[in-house]
This record gives C-alpha cells, structure tokens and sequence, in this order.
C-alpha cells in the first residue's frame, strides 16, 4: 500500500479516500480482512492515532465493520459499495462541473462537450 | 486523564541569554508529539530539564504528576543529541551498559529492534556510521519501559534511507500508553508521525497544536505553518 500524501491536507481524510479507493476498484473485496492500526501505521509511516481515527469514521460511515475479537472488514453489503462508488464519482463530477463553469463554459457546453469526448473516447 | 508532562512558566538562563523564557505547556499520554524550532530555539535545553539533566531553573515542571526530582529519571527515557555510548564499546557492550543501569531494561526488545535495524551486536561502535549510530541510540532509548521518551534529533544529518527506517522503528516500537517527543528541525519528512507539535522560538513557546487540527482548519501542515513562524 503506498499513499502520495498532501501534508496540508487532514492525513485520515486521505487514507479514508484511499481505503475507499481500494475498496471501489476491487482491489480490497467485501468482507476483505483490512490491516490492523499498527500494521497499517508502519506500513505509511504515520501516527497511529491517526489511523485510529481513519477507522473509527470509516466504521461510522459502514464501511468497515469491527468483529469482536478478530479485527476489521470491510462491508459485506455490496449496496454500501455501489453507494460509496457513486459517492466518488459525485465527487469527480463536481469537481470537474466546478472546473468547466470557472472557465466559462454553460450547463449546455458542458454536457455536449462530454458526450462528445465520451464519443471520441469510444472509438 | 492526567498529564504526562506539565511545564508551568519555566524560565532558564545560561549567564544572561534566556534559553527558555516562562513556558507553559502539558502533554497527555499517549501522543507523539514534535518539538519544533530552529537550532538554538531552546529544544535541547526543554529535553534536558525534563530529563532532570538541569536542575537549576525557575518554574514548576511535573512528570507523571510529580515533580521533578531522580524518581521522575526512572520514567524518563533520554536520547540526547550527542551519543551516551564511549567509542571502545561494541554494540553488545552497550546494550549490557544499559541494561545494567536501567531497571526497565527490556533486552528481549532491545534484540528484536536491533534485528530490526539491522545492527550486529559484535560491531564496533567507532566503526558505525552516522546512520547506523542513530539507529543504536533509538534503540536504546526505546528499549526501556518508560513513560516519557525524548528523542532529540533522532533523524539529524542522517541519509533519506536511514530516517526512513528511523521513522518505522519509532511506529513500531512505541507503546501506547507512553509519550513520545521528539525534537526535530527537519519538519517535513517527519510531520506525518505526529499528534501535536509545539514551536519553539526564542526560547518562548509560540504555537501548540493539533496537526490534522492544523490541517482541518487552515489546510496548512506542519512544514508550511513552520515556515510561517520562523521566516526571517
């Protein structure tokens, strides 16, 4: 596992990106075992209270589930995947429709210039 | 919880430059926290009093709850920025040192950290590089049972590839229940590592802080507020 970190960016907001990541590309699957705080600490040189609190917000987003006594999975709900895919790809699309208006484009641009690169994209 | 470490309006003065002047701070257990500050700021002078090495300063310093005095030694485990070892040692003749004069001794860790390391206990101490150096003297600071651990420039004049492994042991090796602070001017490749920081400039205390706070807040790191405090 290897994080390019912003360190002007909260660090659990970046490895709670990259979990999901993993999760939403396969690479981690549902009802995967994930790495233990010291493990994963180490493993990208961080504080472990940091990645403490990585897993308490993914466990409070449910997207990691504790079992007492033998540690943290991810979610078995393959809904709660689907949801967190879209959730990035809101992300993508927001940041992109942000980027486009900034240079001036409209809503009508926007969404004809996107079928076209899909189109072209296609081919 | 109770604090680990308690320093109230601590001054200290070398003839008539103030090394500290009236800092007041604490730390909770279990927090790794980052001493920062350019060289002669004042961070080896806050080590050593709390390492119980200056016993004239004014103020109120409490270890544990209690002040300082020996007992607090035996809770306080030191690495200073200059090596405790004598150059005729071989690196087993420094863990036996230790271990003899430290009752927390745990030579069990001691071993597994310098496998770790990658430290032979048959080398000659004169014959380690500067890198190789540091690694010893983390290991034996780390190696005791203690409360409160002061490493000063543990990653000072070392190559990426050692800090790197430095860094690693630090994670791995530190308990929970213990504090870590660690003096540094090299902010940036050790700012991960962190749960707060305390600037040190001028021998007063100018910022403690929360890093992801810091983060959260004003999207700044650890290395770009540094560079905010002591521009020049």
């Amino acid at each position: 596992m290897s994080i390019e970190f912003d360190n002007n960016l909260p660090i659990y907001l970046q490895i709670m990106n990259y979990i999901k990541r993993e999760i939403v590309t396969g690479k981690l699957k549902a009802g995967d075992k994930i790495p233990s705080v010291r493990e994963l600490a180490a493993e990208l040189q961080i504080n472990p209270n940091t990645v403490q609190r990585t897993f308490q917000e993914l466990e409070r987003e449910e997207v990691v589930e504790t079992r007492r006594g033998l540690g943290r999975y991810v979610t078995s709900e393959e809904a709660k995947i689907m949801l967190i895919k879209k959730e990035m790809a809101g992300d993508l699309l927001d940041h992109f429709i942000n980027g486009m208006q900034e240079l001036g484009f409209s809503n009508r641009d926007i969404a004809s210039i996107v079928a076209e690169a899909v189109d072209a994209n296609n081919e | 919880m109770d604090n680990l470490l308690q320093f109230e309006k601590v001054s200290k003065s070398y003839g008539s430059r103030k090394a500290l002047n009236d800092v007041t701070f604490s730390i909770a257990p279990g927090k790794i926290v980052g001493l920062l500050g350019t060289n002669g700021s004042g961070k080896s002078t806050l080590m050593k009093i709390t390492a119980g090495l200056l016993p004239v300063y004014s103020g109120n310093v409490k270890v544990n709850g209690h002040p300082l005095e020996l007992n607090t030694k035996s809770i306080v485990s030191f690495m200073p920025d200059r090596p405790m070892t004598e150059s005729w040692m071989r690196v087993r003749d420094a863990i036996d040192f230790y271990s003899d004069f430290y009752p927390d001794f745990d030579l069990d860790k001691s071993l597994q950290m310098l496998d770790f390391m990658n430290l032979k206990r048959e080398e000659r101490i004169s014959s380690l590089s500067k890198g190789m150096n540091e690694r010893l003297q983390l290991t034996l600071a780390l190696s005791r049972n203690a409360k409160l651990y002061l490493l000063d420039e543990p990653i000072g004049g070392v190559d990426p590839v050692a800090r790197a492994k430095i860094l690693d042991a630090i994670v791995e090796f530190y308990s929970e229940e213990s504090s870590l602070i660690i003096s540094t001017h090299l902010v940036k490749d050790i700012e991960r590592i962190f749960d707060e920081v305390i600037f040190i400039k001028d021998g007063e205390l100018v910022l403690q802080a929360e890093v992801e706070e810091l983060r959260l807040k004003h999207g700044k790191g650890v290395d770009e507020m540094f560079r905010e405090v002591y521009a020049e």
